[in-house]
């Protein structure tokens, strides 16, 4: 009796610390986003509305007074809501069957679909024009062009995005318990009630989450609305590269850039009333028990379905690029990778172009471990004692902050590393360290967002019990949360990976010349003229899918082992 | 439970102290190195960079920013304490720009003698004149010759009906070459004559895409690049690129598969130039001689496909051979580009993008 009921007081104890615990847990992630993020942001901004040491604040109404600002600020808008639309329309049903259908082939195509997020758009673009364009495979068989159309910048869009959503959603559905749903059904509700009533509130947070990544990723496009638009359609992701490198007007970049963040501030504040209120304890069970091979028609229809979508969508551009890549000189063969193995004698590749791949590779999983690290305490302090009360406004504006490097231009950060970080003893600009940075702050957001969720849905209860039964917290984060997050973590890790390893608009600014990524290698060799090059910027982007997609079959694999620790 | 607090803080603490380690390990400036800041279509043998490193002992390290716009910014923005010694790649719309910002620092080249007086954009030496290129449209010679067609040879000439729907540009705004072609074609017409060249441009057909990459490899049809796959046959790019279309082929054909059309072209200059505050300055100057010395002008045309400025540099054979003089190309004073730019390329993209 006694030493239960001191075990209850020492519980209560831990969780009146639970404030100080999550400040501890904050300090790091706060300690890198106000370092990397903040600081060089405001340092840009500062030097566009100070130019000469004085504030001039005219140029915000000038800029803001501009109707073609205005008429860009709306495309901006509308087109990011009307892929954001698209992408849930045909990403959700996707979600499903990749979540509860057992399939052939599944994990690889799921692997698979997240390629696209590390294409350069320069790449995809090419591809897409190939397929939509004049000439292209649709313009061929049916006479329908969608290039410069806002159709072909939609339909892009989803081709970068599917994956998010099926990923983020349907890693939450594989968890949920389908026996609330039997029960519903059982107590006489509809298939569509069922539906509506207990699944559909279930999934409402990474829905959201899976809305917000897409809607931020659309919202601040800028290669895929230049190449498939024209020179007619820009966002203001767009019109900022332009102020800022082509024409070198600070003041309007800072401006938009503000005008930017604004627009992603209060989106999130709209995210964090709307959304996160449906944030809900849920009971999990391991994936592998609510899949099974499809059932009746109606199930094997929408297989279908959503095989053909991805079949249309994902799978027929990337072909495009494979089968251009083996297509060399003397008809079908290896020319190309060969050509990537031979040392071009000069600076554009000082060492073999192939040497890339190493150099993504390692850049990439030092991105992903800092988005982790980052990521995660991030998550834990946001979690931290959600029994007592809400979270406070502090932590609404963390985690805020933590999503606003998706919704800044690239360029912005690339440049205000370059202005902030150049003085000892942050002189980084010299330093490799400067890549993984700038691509860890986009990897970031998606550990916080795929983890949330069910890190939110644990049962604040099991903790409790673990608390009263002597469990230190960090027992308790260790015995309850991270068997549970695991599965979502290596979901989040791959996204991480993903990411970084696709990073472009930062890192062609800060990559050294000697040490390209994957990407910026591509870029180089798009940039010139020639059969050779085309064929090896060709050859890479195959490579480049090859490594993504097998780096995410092998997390799948380290999931699926631990998700067995349920 | 305060432990846990104490533990994270320690955790951040170390992050940023291991952080602040890396970074002051990053630059080792041992006074052997000199710094070239450059676009990313610098490129030059290694063996011709050796010769350099073994000569004055300096090791040469490459520091690219993105694109020459971008690059001449960032110098701009770091003005005083640069990333690097040397900034090669002011190009001739660029160089107002260059110099109002103050980036650079005088010097005068050895081997500025050598270089013809029209190249020169600076009495004060602060910037020396490298290499210099023509924009001008390229041809597909398989389609003109299967059409029976005679290739476009003037700006007049493409606002035919003959040449209806054949010619693919790029965005002014965004693009250096189509920024160039437009630069032709204010030059030949005139502050005044300018708008209804590029409307009747427009009513002939010409389609814009936003770079050099879309238009040349996707949409032009004489790029092997391309495989052919793109149907236009008419393309703004270099005079350079029927060169870079054989530069790999084997064995050599006897013409390229493209030409160019001589009197469409806009002459631009690239400009090298010591950076104000470099650290390396003597290492600096030494790197700027090298890039006017006769090894590194007769190596440029191969590796980045510009023309010497250096009367005596000879161009290599793949040049004389395949490449085609532009004929009296257009240039224009940097400061008049600086001037009027903007106001340009926003009556420009209204008049034929909009």
């Amino acid at each position: 009796m006694d030493v239960t009921r001191r075990e209850v007081v020492r519980a209560k104890g831990r969780f009146a610390s639970g404030n100080l615990v999550r400040l501890g847990l904050m300090a790091v992630p706060f300690v890198f986003f106000g370092l990397f993020f903040a600081y060089p942001v405001a340092a840009i901004v500062g030097r566009g509305l100070r130019p000469e040491g004085a504030w001039a604040f005219s140029v915000l109404g000038e800029v803001l007074a501009d109707p073609a600002i205005g008429r860009v600020l709306w495309f901006t808008l509308w087109q990011a809501a009307a892929s954001t639309a698209l992408t849930l329309a045909l990403g959700v049903p996707a979600a499903y069957v990749f979540a509860r259908l057992e399939f052939p082939g599944k994990r690889l195509l799921r692997a698979v679909l997240v390629i696209p997020f590390v294409l350069p758009t320069v790449v995809a673009g090419s591809a897409f024009l190939a397929l939509l364009g004049r000439g292209g495979v649709l313009d061929g068989l049916f006479g329908v062009r969608l290039d410069t159309s806002v159709w072909a910048i939609l339909v892009a869009h989803v081709f970068f995005n599917f994956a998010v959503v099926v990923r983020t959603v349907g890693g939450l559905w594989a968890q949920l318990d389908p026996r609330q749903e039997e029960a519903a059904r059982v107590l006489g509700a509809g298939r569509a009630a069922a539906w509506r009533r207990v699944v559909l509130p279930a999934l409402a947070p990474s829905i959201g989450a899976a809305s917000l990544i897409v809607f931020l990723f659309t919202f601040t496009s800028f290669g895929i609305v230049q190449i498939l638009g024209g020179p007619r359609y820009a966002t203001l992701e767009v019109e900022i590269y332009r102020q800022t490198a082509d024409l070198f007007q600070l003041p309007t970049a800072a401006v938009l850039t503000l005008l930017q963040l604004l627009v992603v501030v209060l989106l999130l504040a709209w995210h964090a009333r709307t959304v996160r209120k449906r944030e809900s304890t849920l009971s999990l069970v391991p994936a592998e028990q609510t899949a099974h091979p499809p059932r009746g028609r109606g199930q094997w229809a929408l297989l279908w379905a959503v095989l053909g979508v991805v079949g249309v969508l994902v799978v027929a551009p990337l072909a495009v690029l494979v089968e251009r890549s083996f297509n060399g000189p003397d008809g079908y063969g290896l020319t190309f990778y060969r050509q990537l193995f031979t040392d071009t004698g000069n600076t554009t590749f000082p060492v073999p172009p192939i040497a890339a791949v190493g150099n993504s590779l390692a850049y990439a999983a030092a991105a992903t471990a800092l988005a982790l690290v980052v990521g995660s305490l991030a998550a834990t302090a946001l979690t931290v004692r959600r029994g007592a009360g809400g979270p406070g406004r502090l932590v609404r504006g963390f985690d805020a902050l933590l999503m606003l490097p998706l919704g800044t231009s690239a360029v912005t950060v690339g440049f205000g590393f370059l202005v902030a970080l150049d003085e000892p003893p942050l002189d980084l600009r010299e330093s490799w360290l400067l890549v993984p940075l700038a691509q860890a702050l986009v990897g970031v957001p998606f550990v916080v967002r795929t983890l949330l969720p069910v890190l939110r849905a644990v049962d604040v209860r099991l903790r409790e019990s673990a608390a009263v039964l002597g469990a230190s917290p960090l027992r308790v984060w260790r015995e309850v949360d991270l068997p549970m997050v695991g599965r979502s973590a290596a979901v989040a890790a791959g996204f991480a990976f993903a990411v970084s390893l696709g990073e472009f608009g930062a890192t062609v600014f800060l990559a050294r010349p000697d040490a390209p990524t994957l990407p910026v290698a591509v870029a180089r060799f798009l940039g010139r003229a020639g059969e050779a090059n085309y064929g090896q910027a060709m050859a890479l982007s195959t490579l480049l899918m090859v490594v993504c997609g097998a780096t995410l079959l092998v997390l799948e694999r380290v999931r699926t082992h631990s998700a067995g620790e349920f | 439970m305060h432990r846990y607090v104490r533990r994270a803080a320690a955790a951040s603490t170390a992050l940023a102290l291991a952080l602040l380690a890396a970074c002051g390990a990053g630059s080792g400036d041992d006074g052997k190195t000199v710094r070239l800041v450059t676009h990313d279509s610098f490129n030059v043998s290694k063996s011709v960079l050796k010769k350099f490193t073994e000569r004055t002992g300096y090791k040469v390290e490459v520091v690219s920013g993105g694109d020459a716009g971008a690059m001449v910014n960032q110098a701009a923005l770091n003005k005083g304490n640069p990333q690097g010694d040397v900034l090669f790649g002011v190009d001739t719309a660029l160089l107002s720009r260059a110099l109002d910002q103050k980036i650079f620092t005088p010097y005068r080249a050895k081997g500025l003698d050598k270089v013809p007086e029209r190249y020169r954009a600076d009495d004060r030496n602060r910037v020396t004149p490298v290499d210099s290129g023509e924009i001008c449209v390229n041809y597909d010679r398989k389609y003109f010759a299967e059409k029976d067609l005679e290739p476009p040879r003037t700006l007049d000439d493409l606002t035919k009906p003959a040449y209806r729907d054949l010619l693919v540009t790029e965005n002014a705004a965004t693009s250096s070459p189509g920024l160039g072609f437009l630069l032709a074609t204010v030059d030949e017409y005139g502050e005044d004559g300018w708008n209804s060249y590029w409307k009747k441009l427009r009513a002939n057909g010409v389609e814009v895409v936003d770079g050099w990459e879309q238009a040349y490899n996707d949409r032009f049809s004489g790029s092997r690049g391309g495989k052919g796959e793109g149907d236009r046959p008419l393309v703004v790019s270099y005079a350079s690129s029927p060169p870079v279309e054989v530069v790999d082929a084997d064995p050599k054909p006897k013409q390229a598969p493209t030409g160019v059309a001589r009197e469409t072209c806009f002459q631009q200059v690239e400009f090298a130039g010591l950076l104000d505050g470099a650290g390396n300055a003597e290492g600096g100057r030494k790197l700027l001689d090298f890039l006017l010395g006769k090894e590194f002008q007769e190596d440029m045309p191969l590796q980045m496909f510009v023309n010497p400025v250096r009367e005596d540099a000879r161009l290599p054979e793949l040049f004389t051979r395949y490449g085609e003089q532009a004929k009296d190309p257009a240039t224009m004073a940097p400061e008049r580009i600086a001037d009027n730019h903007e106001q340009w390329v926003k009556a420009w993209t209204s008049l034929v993008v909009k």
